[in-house]
């Protein structure tokens, strides 16, 4: 089926199975490999991009359900001059990642977080479908709470 | 092994009517016809090459669906695509039925709560459902449609056996109605009980859930008690027996011991890959004592 998808800011126009992952749209038919694939059934959280501003895990998502959505993934996030998101600049400030498979699906789900702080009581309740297999917690807690321009994360 | 994409239709119809029709279709589909919302539950068997060839009949694109759930004086009604995201983000919900941002809170992530349907959880039958139990504590009814036309049922009358429900193939879950509680005058207030027992709180599937609704007259003796298990039998279940101990006494020390001494007629619990047959039980009866004792944690 042929899908419209406006992606960081940039409408597509795709051509793809209608059961295709969103995951593999994004990685096999725009180029856009930054989004992980980490389980493939929803529990780990490295796919996270945002569709309609939202968190979703996109190996869960089937093509034609994100027709005509707007998708942001971790390509999306840095200014067109290549200046870093301050969430991006927090990660790598604060050494939030090591081996970075979960990076930007965490770095997604923080952002939408920080953007909409009703939908999680704290970092961890947000964080809690991101898996980090390295158990950087401590530090990805962190660059969050730098990100929003506070000291300390607070776990949960 | 991933399915094969290309042994699968996919149809996205834009309003009810040809959405029925699909379905009525079914049968005469090789595979039969699936019904899709937002599918963070089927497509794990999916993307691991565990579900059979069909064709999946997309939900999203029907406009009847679009319609946000709403309140009609104390009941809330749902349709087919409301998320528990959907539900932690209504401020009466929050307030009056508890229960469900309680269940919706713990269900998957936020990435499963965006997407996830309540629908979808009834509709998929699964024993370890764990929106189903709130929404049985709370006397849900279900609005099913068909081609042939509507009919309504109470979600304790749904579940027939393990996935099984009473479900006809051409029928779709097109409202779920949530009844508010109301104390009686001069009664405390209702008692929500909500605990989910897995291995962490968020994105693990419980090993036992249970969800309650208590209410009490003004002596404080019990007049209505509704108690539900997931994870412990074939089905979610309302625990009858609990239900049956707890009526019509004051809740003291041997309400809850008597609570505890009749869940067991209430499941019938297994060993599998997420826990244990005795664990279960103890744990089953430990909920139904906490029940009679304590308001939600």
């Amino acid at each position: 089926m042929k899908l419209i998808l406006k992606i960081n800011g940039a409408s597509r126009a795709i051509e793809a199975h209608p059961a295709k992952r969103l995951l593999d749209v994004l990685r096999e038919e725009c180029g856009l490999t930054g989004t992980k694939e980490g389980c493939g059934e929803g529990e780990c959280g490295a796919c996270t991009v945002l569709l309609d501003g939202r968190p979703v895990m996109s190996c869960l998502v089937p093509a034609c359900q994100a027709q005509e959505a707007t998708i942001t993934t971790i390509e999306g996030l840095a200014a067109r001059d290549g200046a870093l998101h301050p969430m991006q600049a927090a990660f790598a400030h604060e050494g939030g990642a090591q081996c970075g498979i979960c990076t930007p699906g965490m770095i997604l789900a923080a952002v939408a977080w920080t953007r909409d702080l009703a939908t999680a009581d704290s970092v961890g309740e947000a964080l809690a479908g991101n898996l980090c297999r390295c158990t950087g917690y401590t530090k990805i807690f962190a660059a969050v709470a730098a990100a929003r321009g506070q000291g300390d994360g607070g776990g949960a | 092994m991933r399915s094969r994409l290309e042994d699968f239709d996919v149809a996205c119809p834009t309003n009810l009517s040809a959405a029925l029709a699909l379905l009525a279709s079914g049968a005469a589909r090789p595979g039969g016809v699936t019904p899709l919302a937002g599918a963070t539950d089927l497509y794990v068997p999916f993307n691991a090459g565990h579900v059979a060839p069909t064709t999946f009949v997309s939900l999203h694109a029907v406009a009847e669906f679009k319609a946000p759930a709403r309140w009609d004086g104390d009941i809330y009604t749902m349709g087919p695509l409301t998320t528990y995201a959907d539900c932690r983000r209504d401020p009466r919900v929050a307030r009056d039925l508890p229960l469900l941002v309680a269940a919706a809170r713990e269900l998957g992530a936020l990435q499963i709560q965006n997407r996830g349907t309540w629908a979808g959880n009834v509709a998929n039958a699964s024993p370890a459902a764990d929106g189903v139990p709130v929404l049985l504590a709370y006397d849900a009814t279900l609005e099913l449609t068909s081609p042939r036309g509507r009919r309504t049922l109470a979600l304790a009358d749904y579940f027939t056996g393990y996935k099984t429900s009473v479900r006809a193939g051409d029928e779709l879950i097109t409202a779920i109605a949530v009844p508010m509680p109301r104390p009686a005058a001069g009664a405390p207030p209702v008692r929500a009980f909500f605990r989910k027992v897995g291995t962490r709180r968020l994105q693990a599937i419980s090993k036992v859930v249970a969800a309650g609704v208590l209410e009490r007259d003004a002596a404080g003796i019990v007049t209505r008690a509704r108690f539900a298990l997931g994870s412990v039998a074939p089905v979610t279940v309302r625990a009858r027996a609990v239900e049956a101990a707890l009526t019509g006494r004051p809740l003291d020390a041997r309400a809850a011991e008597a609570a505890a001494s009749a869940v067991a007629t209430d499941m019938a619990p297994i060993d599998d890959m997420r826990s244990t047959r005795d664990y279960r039980a103890r744990i089953a009866a430990g909920l139904a004592r906490a029940f009679a004792a304590a308001d939600m944690a």
